[in-house]
């Protein structure tokens, strides 16, 4: 029973692990999906952030440099999604599909280029990535029952962009509700025309909302290969921005909904590591493939209406203004 | 908003809004030309127009929408340039839009605060916006719920709601077409508003197509035709029919010229004829009648009563479930089903109820629009199309039928609704028919047009072909038939000669009377 308890433990902590791209990635997808513009980048942007972070704590030692050029890289290339979205009215999925290809392809060019390791960035020192952090009382509390386990084993000793990506989910659900910029945003995605007929711009609107979008995909990113990761390894980000668009979806655009989403998704994907071959009582070996294709099965059984309906903000995907 | 209500007398009344040489063109097409409108501050300001006069497009350009290509806009004498909705707002202009720019999924709270939020945190906002709505409910009789979601509301309270957040601030109040979606009851209550609030200073344009709205509510009216300012009056100097003169350009014939044409064989006989559609419903039941070359036959009554399931079945976009269809020799049945393009074949063409959806493509320009479903047509080339060919048969249509304007480059969406069914009407007359079915011809298109549409018909009828008009109108029944067949839950109640009927009766027969009786 213990021994249970502990591998239970051992997979929520690996849970919050997993998961922190996922939220980070959500998060960036309801602000931008929210405004209007369908945001199927968010693993390209990831992905180029991770590679613009490990490159750059690799040359500088400082995971705070890598970390800000992930977080420029990745709003970048949001802005190039805007640019073809927004300004030029194109295709929202075939930009976001094209920015996937080019962060991909340009990664693996540029490292290899820079540092002749095969596409990945040099492995990382101790000092030079987000080490976990001791929460404190973590030592005190470790043999209190239950709680004190949980705090200790659970809660503490992830490193900071874990926390931060914990944090990013109420302040996105304060920003979208409480605030001014919130209710435009979310106007925008509605009735752009009521909007632009209430005097704000429709394009500014839309484009910081893709620059939020940008900021916390590279967040994510940077997590990848400079805290959860000591380097960045090709295709590192391995379809995590699909299922963080899932989880916006399960989530219905909600903040807080679309974080439960993402630790289901990231307890099945824990759990499913711990589970590889072992033989379970009843059903037997454990289906690992079954669990890992979970996130997309349970969104398309979602989607089919079967666990109530995901209405999707009005006017995604639709550039403005019109045709006339 | 301001309160100086006017009482200067002798003086000259100020002008809250003066505009002069206010051109704009959409490619080729002027849609303003020179226009020149002056209105007095605190009063209410009709402008009246057919569709497509132009109209939007003046008030778009006063709201910022769409920018001038040349002209001057004044507010309070001031000379001002209006680039955006923004600036619009900032010189306190508010504007009801036709289609409401409302967002659904809000409460009305949230859709009166957008755009005018206090700070940051909305909570300050939404009790500023909550005494607010409170305020203009107690004063202009403005009041609705602020908690509701607008989808909840029903389209007189949506509307309300656009006034109340035009009104934030605005001196000036511009409200586009607004009676379209109204019911009687909630139009005269939206009159009393306005008249409160042109009470307490605030300056109103009124842009509408109908002529007793003008003369209920207006203090002063322009007229537009064709894109120019071609009138102005004071509305108690005026009456409807010399605005109705204005507005088309001509003596409006309200009569319809009709020939005596001699009926001759029957082109289209149908016997029994039923349709039980997929939820088992009757829609039509048991209809008989024959319609013969030269003869316009009518089918009156209240929509969703079975016409337009007749109309597709002898369009042959349904098939019948009962009963036979005889057109040109041939004879559909449930068993032998005849479609679209089949009928179009046996010389049947279909102007549909609804132009939208089933007439024209909106997206595709006027001359694709032209041949559709005569694409096979071997003069348009085989399987490459003969570009030139399909020019000159959209050419032919459009001058034919006076389309404006006429561009056959022009997409479908970008005429106004007269012209749009003209283009439909074109195409479907053009194939030169033996039997021309046609849906509610006049829905949403304005005088001229409709004159136009009706002598040409009139004209098909003439030349001998067989029409079958299905109409909610009882004006538009009683001036264009021969015969007139009346239905209701899908039966025929009866045909009647047209001078054998008059509106009480054929009222009586379409709540379901029987023709003896009802005569």
């Amino acid at each position: 029973m213990s021994d249970f308890l502990l591998q239970l433990a051992l997979a929520l902590d690996a849970m919050f692990r997993v998961a922190t791209p996922l939220i980070l990635c959500a998060m960036a997808g309801i602000f931008s999906e929210r405004s209007g513009i369908i945001d199927i980048s968010l693993e390209g942007k990831m992905l180029a952030g991770a590679f613009a972070a490990g490159a750059v704590a690799a040359l500088t030692g400082s995971p705070w440099a890598g970390l800000g050029a992930a977080i420029i890289v990745s709003i970048l290339l949001g802005l190039l999604h805007g640019f073809a979205c927004i300004t030029h009215r194109g295709n929202q999925v075939i930009s976001g599909l094209a920015i996937n290809i080019l962060a991909s392809a340009l990664a693996i060019v540029l490292g290899i280029a820079l540092f002749r390791q095969g596409g990945q960035t040099p492995s990382l020192g101790q000092s030079e990535r987000f080490r976990p952090i001791e929460l404190p009382f973590a030592e005190a509390l470790q043999n209190v029952p239950v709680l004190g386990m949980i705090y200790s084993e659970i809660v503490s000793g992830h490193n900071l962009l874990v926390y931060v990506a914990l944090a990013a989910v109420p302040i996105t659900a304060w920003v979208l509700f409480k605030t001014s910029f919130g209710l435009r945003i979310r106007a925008v995605g509605e009735a752009p025309e009521a909007v632009d007929s209430a005097g704000i711009s429709v394009y500014l609107l839309r484009y910081r909302a893709v620059i939020i979008a940008g900021l916390l995909c590279g967040i994510a990113g940077a997590y990848l290969s400079i805290a959860h990761g000591g380097a960045f390894i090709r295709d590192m980000s391995a379809g995590k921005g699909y299922i963080a668009l899932a989880a916006v979806i399960f989530g219905k655009w909600r903040p807080m909904a679309a974080l439960f989403a993402c630790l289901l998704f990231g307890f099945l994907e824990a759990v499913t590591a711990r589970l590889q071959g072992v033989e379970l009582p009843i059903i037997g070996e454990a289906p690992v493939e079954f669990m890992l294709a979970a996130p997309y099965i349970l969104t398309v059984i979602l989607l089919a209406g079967f666990i109530g309906s995901a209405i999707p903000p009005r006017e995604i995907g639709e550039p403005y203004p019109k045709e006339k | 908003m301001a309160k100086n209500k006017k009482k200067d007398g002798a003086s000259a009344p100020s002008l809250a809004l003066s505009l002069s040489g206010i051109s704009k063109s959409f490619g080729p097409v002027h849609a303003n030309r020179d226009v020149a409108l002056d209105v007095h501050k605190g009063s209410i300001h009709g402008i009246i127009g057919e569709n497509g006069a132009g109209k939007s497009t003046l008030m778009n350009i006063l709201y910022g929408l769409y920018s001038a290509d040349a002209g001057q806009i004044a507010i309070d004498g001031k000379p001002v340039r209006i680039a955006s909705s923004s600036d619009a707002i900032a010189h306190g202009i508010g504007m009801v839009h036709q289609h409401f720019m409302l967002v659904k999924t809000f409460t009305v709270l949230e859709n009166v605060m957008l755009g005018a939020e206090k700070g940051f945190q909305l909570d300050s906002s939404v009790e500023a916006t909550r005494a607010q709505l409170k305020k203009m409910g107690d004063e202009y009789g403005l009041s609705v719920d602020p908690d509701t979601l607008i989808s909840d509301l029903p389209v007189g309270l949506q509307q309300r709601v656009e006034i109340l957040k035009a009104l934030r601030g605005a001196n000036i109040l511009i409200l586009d077409e607004p009676t379209g979606v109204l019911t009687p009851q909630e139009t005269q209550g939206l009159f009393e508003i306005l008249r409160a609030l042109r009470d307490e200073g605030t300056t109103i344009l009124f842009i509408t197509h109908k002529l007793h709205e003008i003369m209920a509510l207006t203090d002063r009216v322009s007229v537009m035709r064709q894109g120019e300012m071609v009138a102005h009056r004071e509305t108690a100097k005026t009456d409807m029919e010399e605005l109705a003169q204005l507005m088309v350009g001509r003596k409006v014939l309200l009569q319809v010229e009709r020939t005596k044409v001699e009926a001759g064989e029957p082109v289209l006989q149908v016997r029994d004829l039923e349709y039980v559609d997929a939820a088992g419903v009757k829609r039509v039941d048991g209809l008989s009648f024959d319609v013969r070359a030269g003869e316009l036959l009518s089918v009156a009554g209240v929509a969703g009563n079975g016409q337009t399931e007749l109309l597709y079945m002898l369009s042959g976009i349904l098939a019948p479930t009962g009963g036979s269809i005889e057109i040109g020799g041939a004879k559909v049945t449930a068993d032998n089903p005849v479609d679209a393009a089949h009928m179009r074949d046996l010389g049947v063409s279909h102007v549909p109820e609804d132009r939208h959806n089933r007439g024209l493509v909106l997206p595709f320009d006027a001359k694709e629009n032209s041949i559709l479903g005569h694409h096979n047509d071997r003069e348009l080339g085989g399987l490459l199309f003969d570009r030139a060919a399909i020019a000159e048969r959209a050419t032919r249509q459009v001058t034919e039928f006076d389309v404006r304007p006429p561009n056959i480059d022009l997409r479908a969406a970008q005429f106004s609704g007269g012209n749009q069914q003209k283009l439909v009407l074109a195409r479907e007359i053009d194939a030169a028919p033996s039997l021309l079915l046609i849906g509610q011809p006049t829905r949403g298109v304005d005088i001229g047009a409709i004159e136009f549409i009706y002598s040409r018909l009139m004209e098909m009828r003439a030349a001998g072909c067989a029409i079958l008009l299905v109409s909610v109108e009882l004006e538009e029944v009683m001036s264009l038939s021969d015969r007139i067949l009346v239905m209701m839950d899908g039966r025929q109640i009866g045909i009647v000669d047209r001078d054998a009927a008059d509106e009480n009766m054929l009222g009586l027969m379409m709540a379901g009377v029987s023709s003896e009786k009802a005569a």
